[in-house]
């Protein structure tokens, strides 16, 4: 075969123009962009720290205080004459703080035998993504609750009667962007009992999740199954459903739920209302974060 | 033979071109990118300075990529929101730009001095594309060539919506600035 030279000359300048082309149009970022995966973790797996009232797998960021307003009202089932139950409200106040990414303490104040409690909240185990990623998150949190209300006619005249306290284990898992669920075997201990019958010591395992409904809106459940009740209390599991919705700094959970009680001693052992039979109550709670500390950057 | 000598004088120039191609370009992996949100009730300052960049002198061709996670805040929550729900950051990780300097032969790398260019060129961020055309500056400056920028985006265009509750908070309009700092690219 014989090429002219002119041809070949053609061919050139084609080959030319095409290699120009393709340098406008190439990823000059290729090998330059580090592609490798990364370990990554997973946050925002709630929009809060509490499902509704319980702990959550979320925790606070370091130097935020979270202002949370907690509060439910009477009976649905009250009637008209009650408002349906928004004539009667209980609150809790109380102010969380983010020490660093995996430890939090918080207090709070109910009104519901005008009850202090305050906690410890501990993430050794963060879920991650990427190379040696961990699935889950793994949390302790440890509280008191003391009674600041008087006496009761039987409990006996000392400080040691007020005080209950809790540990509980969060295992949780953000599994998609839209769902997380968690699983919290819960110890709650009371120094007193008011009958050989009740328990000092109740285990209960709680079961928490959420769904988001929109970026800024999830539909949670919070429940607990409480294994050790005294059968003639006529107590019952605490089971709340509601919303969380985010509007920037604020986030409102507002729910229904048969749990009286806004800490874990009251909503374990005095939930009295039931759900079967339409003793519900409306509540919200009101979470604010306030940013203390300056971040880096 | 004629032939043998014009093809390998061919693939030699093929060869010198794509070499020479190779030491014209100038990267960073430490380029910062900031951004500011101006509402009525609130100020967002967003700084990312682990950003990607490479310019290739000879076609002036001049492209980004940006971590969106690596945006830090003065507040947690504004960090929170930004990647959960604006920039929806695990879905869409990265904004690229590819784009190149109109004026590049305005421009003599060989030469120390500052040179205002302007930059055509494709933004991607939030799964949206655009075209952008932007002023920007080229310092060359002892071996290094130093590229900044001032721009304005709107949330809008990148199908970012800003719910009614915080428009007093949040802007559409968002100022873009760009510094980087390239160095030869070797290999």
């Amino acid at each position: 075969m014989i090429v002219k030279p002119a041809s070949l000359l053609f061919g050139a300048v084609v080959l030319l123009m095409s290699y120009r082309a393709a340098g406008q149009n190439e990823d000059l970022l290729k090998g330059v962009v580090d592609t490798t995966p990364k370990k990554e973790k997973v946050y925002n797996a709630f929009k809060s720290s509490r499902v509704i009232m319980s702990q959550s797998m979320e925790m606070l960021q370091p130097g935020v205080l979270d202002f949370r307003v907690l509060h439910r009202f009477g009976n649905v089932n009250s009637g008209a004459g009650e408002f349906f139950g928004l004539d009667h409200a209980s609150i809790r106040l109380g102010l969380d703080y983010g020490l660093s990414n995996a430890l939090s303490i918080g207090v709070g104040r109910s009104s519901y035998k005008k009850e202090i409690d305050g906690f410890i909240k501990y993430r050794p185990v963060q879920q991650s993504t990427g190379p040696g990623a961990t699935p889950f998150s793994l949390l302790g949190v440890v509280g008191t609750t003391i009674q600041t209300g008087l006496y009761s006619a039987t409990a006996p005249h000392q400080f040691t009667s007020r005080l209950a306290y809790y540990g509980q284990l969060i295992l949780g898992r953000k599994f998609t962007e839209r769902l997380t669920l968690q699983l919290s075997p819960t110890l709650l201990h009371r120094n007193y009992v008011e009958t050989q019958a009740d328990p000092n010591d109740l285990f209960a395992t709680g079961f928490g999740g959420r769904i988001k409904l929109s970026k800024r809106v999830s539909l949670n459940v919070d429940y607990y199954a409480v294994f050790n009740q005294n059968s003639a209390r006529n107590v019952h599991n605490p089971l709340s459903i509601g919303f969380d919705i985010e509007t920037g700094g604020h986030v409102f959970q507002l729910h229904f739920t048969n749990a009286i009680g806004m800490n874990e001693r009251v909503f374990l052992t005095e939930t009295t209302n039931d759900w079967g039979r339409g003793d519900i109550q409306f509540g919200f709670n009101i979470s604010r974060a306030f940013q203390l500390k300056k971040r880096k950057g | 033979m004629m032939f043998r000598k014009k093809f390998v004088l061919f693939f030699g120039f093929v060869l010198f071109v794509t070499v020479a191609g190779a030491q014209d370009r100038y990267f960073t992996k430490t380029g910062k990118i900031n951004f500011t949100s101006k509402a009525p009730m609130e100020d967002i300052e967003g700084k990312n300075k682990t950003v990607t960049a490479v310019l290739d002198t000879k076609s002036g061709a001049l492209q980004f990529s940006v971590q969106m996670k690596s945006f830090e805040f003065e507040k947690a929550l504004m960090q929170q929101h930004f990647n959960e729900n604006y920039v929806e950051s695990d879905k869409y990780p990265d904004a690229v730009f590819k784009g190149v300097i109109a004026n590049n032969a305005a421009v003599n790398y060989a030469k120390e001095g500052t040179y205002t260019v302007n930059v055509k060129g494709k933004l991607t961020l939030h799964n949206v594309t655009k075209d952008v055309d932007v002023p920007g500056t080229i310092k060359v400056n002892g071996g290094k060539i130093e590229a900044s920028s001032a721009f304005n985006v709107l949330l809008s265009d990148f199908r970012i919506s800003i719910p009614s509750a915080v428009k007093e908070k949040v802007s559409n309009s968002i100022r873009i600035t760009v510094e980087t700092k390239l160095d030869p690219l070797k290999g």
